[in-house]
C-alpha cells in the first residue's frame, strides 16, 4: 500500500523517469529491500490508468523513455494519505502470546522460551544500536522505530515472566 | 576475568537480595545487569564494587579477593581502580563542575594544578568545556550526568560501575550520555558494568545478564541449552 503512495510523493517533489524514481525510492525508503523494476513500472502503469500520474514519452537515440508527473488527483491522494493517522493496532494475538500460552497449556518450559526470546530481541537491539551509531539520521530513525517496538515486546516479556505462575493457573483451569 | 562474583549471597535483615549469584566480567567488556525492581541487580553491583560485603561467597578483582579486604583498603581500591556513575549523579551541588571532577584526584593527593588540568581535559571530552565554572546544581540532568562520567573516568579506573545512569533522563539525552560513557570507557580500556532496566541502555553493552529473585542468569547460555 505504501509503495504507490511513496512513488506519488516522490513525483510530487519533481517529475521523474522510472529509473530515477526507483533509485530515489531505494535510497530513501528501500533500506536493503530495493524495489524491483517490474514493480516500479507496473505501479506507474496503474497510477497512470487511474489518472494519478501522466507519462510523457521522450523519444531519443535509445529506448523510448517516459517522464512521469503527478496529476491534481494524485496530489490530492498524497495529501489525504499524509493527513490520515495509521490505525493503532492492538497486537493482541501475537506469536509470543500464543507460544507462551501453548507452552503453559502443554506443560512445556514457558520461562525458558521467554528467556530465549528475550536474548534474541536483545541481540537485535544491539545490531540496531550499532546501525544508529554508524549510520545517517534516516537510518537511525528507522532503527529507532524498530527498537521501540522491540522494547515494547521486551517489556511484555518481562511482565509475563513475572506473572508466569498466575498465568499457568489461568491457562490450566481454562 | 577482571572482576567476578562467586556464589555471592546478601540479605537485608531476613530478606534475601542475592542468592549465590555468579558473574564473571572480562577486562574491557561492557556488561548490562538487567532485571525487575527489587531483583537484586543494584545489590550485585554494590557487592562487585566493594561497597557492600557479601554475607557469603567471594568477590574477586584482578586476581585479588576483594570481599576480605578491610574497609580502608576497599575504600582505597574504590578511589583508585573504580569509577562510579549513579542515577542522579550524586555530585556536590555547591561545587562547580570542574571541582566535582577534580574531587577524586584531590582525594588521591594529586597536586591541584595537575588535577585542574585533567578535569579540564575531561570536561572538554564530555562537551562541557564551557560549563566547568558552573555549579552542578545549576546544570540540566544530562549535563550533570556528563560531569558524573568525567568524574568517574578522570582517575583512569579499571572498572566503571553505573547504576541506572540514564534513569532520570529523556530518551535522546539518555542515549547521548550512554554513547559518551561507553565510547570513552572503551577508549580508556575500562570495563563497564551498568545496572539498568532499560533495554536501549543494555543494547549499548556487549552482553547482558538478568537478575531474577537474587539469581543471575545469562540469557544466551539459557537460550543455547534449551
Amino acid at each position: 500500500m505504501t509503495v504507490p503512495l511513496a512513488l506519488l510523493g516522490l513525483l510530487e517533489r519533481e517529475p521523474s523517469h522510472g529509473y530515477d524514481l526507483k533509485r530515489d525510492y531505494d535510497t530513501i525508503f528501500g533500506r536493503g529491500r530495493p524495489l524491483p523494476f517490474g514493480q516500479v513500472y507496473s505501479t506507474l502503469g496503474r497510477l497512470a490508468r487511474d489518472g494519478k500520474v501522466t507519462g510523457q514519452s521522450e523519444p531519443g537515440d535509445g529506448p523510448d523513455r517516459k517522464r512521469y508527473a503527478i496529476t491534481p488527483l494524485g496530489r490530492q491522494e498524497v495529501a489525504t494519505w499524509l493527513a490520515e493517522p495509521v490505525a493503532a493496532e492492538p497486537y493482541l494475538q501475537t506469536v509470543l502470546f500464543t507460544k507462551v500460552v501453548l507452552a503453559l497449556m502443554l506443560g512445556r518450559d514457558a520461562a525458558g522460551y521467554l528467556d530465549a526470546q528475550r536474548a534474541t530481541h536483545m541481540r537485535r537491539m544491539r545490531e540496531l544500536a550499532e546501525i544508529k551509531r554508524g549510520g545517517p539520521l534516516t537510518d537511525a530513525l528507522l532503527a529507532d522505530h524498530a527498537m521501540f517496538h522491540l522494547e515494547a515486546d521486551l517489556r511484555w516479556i518481562d511482565v509475563t515472566q513475572a506473572r508466569l505462575g498466575a498465568l499457568a493457573e489461568v491457562v490450566r483451569a481454562s | 576475568m577482571i572482576i567476578e562474583a562467586r556464589g555471592v549471597s546478601r540479605s537485608y535483615g531476613s530478606t534475601p537480595a542475592l542468592r549465590e549469584a555468579n558473574l564473571s566480567v572480562a577486562a574491557g567488556e561492557v556488561v548490562a545487569i538487567m532485571g525487575p525492581s527489587g531483583s537484586g541487580k543494584s545489590t550485585l553491583l554494590h557487592c562487585l564494587a566493594g561497597i557492600f560485603t557479601p554475607d557469603s561467597g567471594e568477590v574477586w578483582f584482578d586476581g585479588r579477593r576483594l570481599d576480605t579486604l578491610d574497609d580502608g583498603r576497599r575504600s582505597e581500591l574504590r578511589r583508585t581502580a573504580f569509577g562510579f556513575v549513579f542515577q542522579f549523579g550524586q555530585l556536590v551541588p555547591e561545587l562547580t563542575a570542574a571541582d566535582n571532577v577534580m574531587l577524586p584526584l584531590l582525594l588521591g593527593r594529586t597536586r591541584r594544578k595537575h588535577a585542574q588540568r585533567r578535569a579540564a581535559e575531561w570536561l572538554e571530552r564530555l562537551e562541557l568545556a564551557d560549563l566547568g565554572g558552573r555549579r552542578t546544581g545549576e546544570l540540566s540532568g544530562g549535563q550533570a550526568q556528563r560531569v558524573a562520567i568525567a568524574r568517574a573516568l578522570v582517575t583512569r579506573p579499571r572498572v566503571v560501575f553505573a547504576d541506572e545512569p540514564t534513569g532520570a533522563l529523556d530518551t535522546l539525552t539518555g542515549e547521548h550520555v550512554m554513547d559518551l560513557l561507553v565510547g570513552l570507557a572503551r577508549e580508556e580500556g575500562a570495563t563497564v558494568i551498568v545496572v539498568t532496566h532499560d533495554a536501549r541502555v543494555a543494547a549499548c553493552a556487549d552482553r547482558e545478564v538478568v537478575v531474577r529473585d537474587g539469581r543471575v542468569s545469562d540469557p544466551y547460555t539459557i537460550g543455547a541449552v534449551r
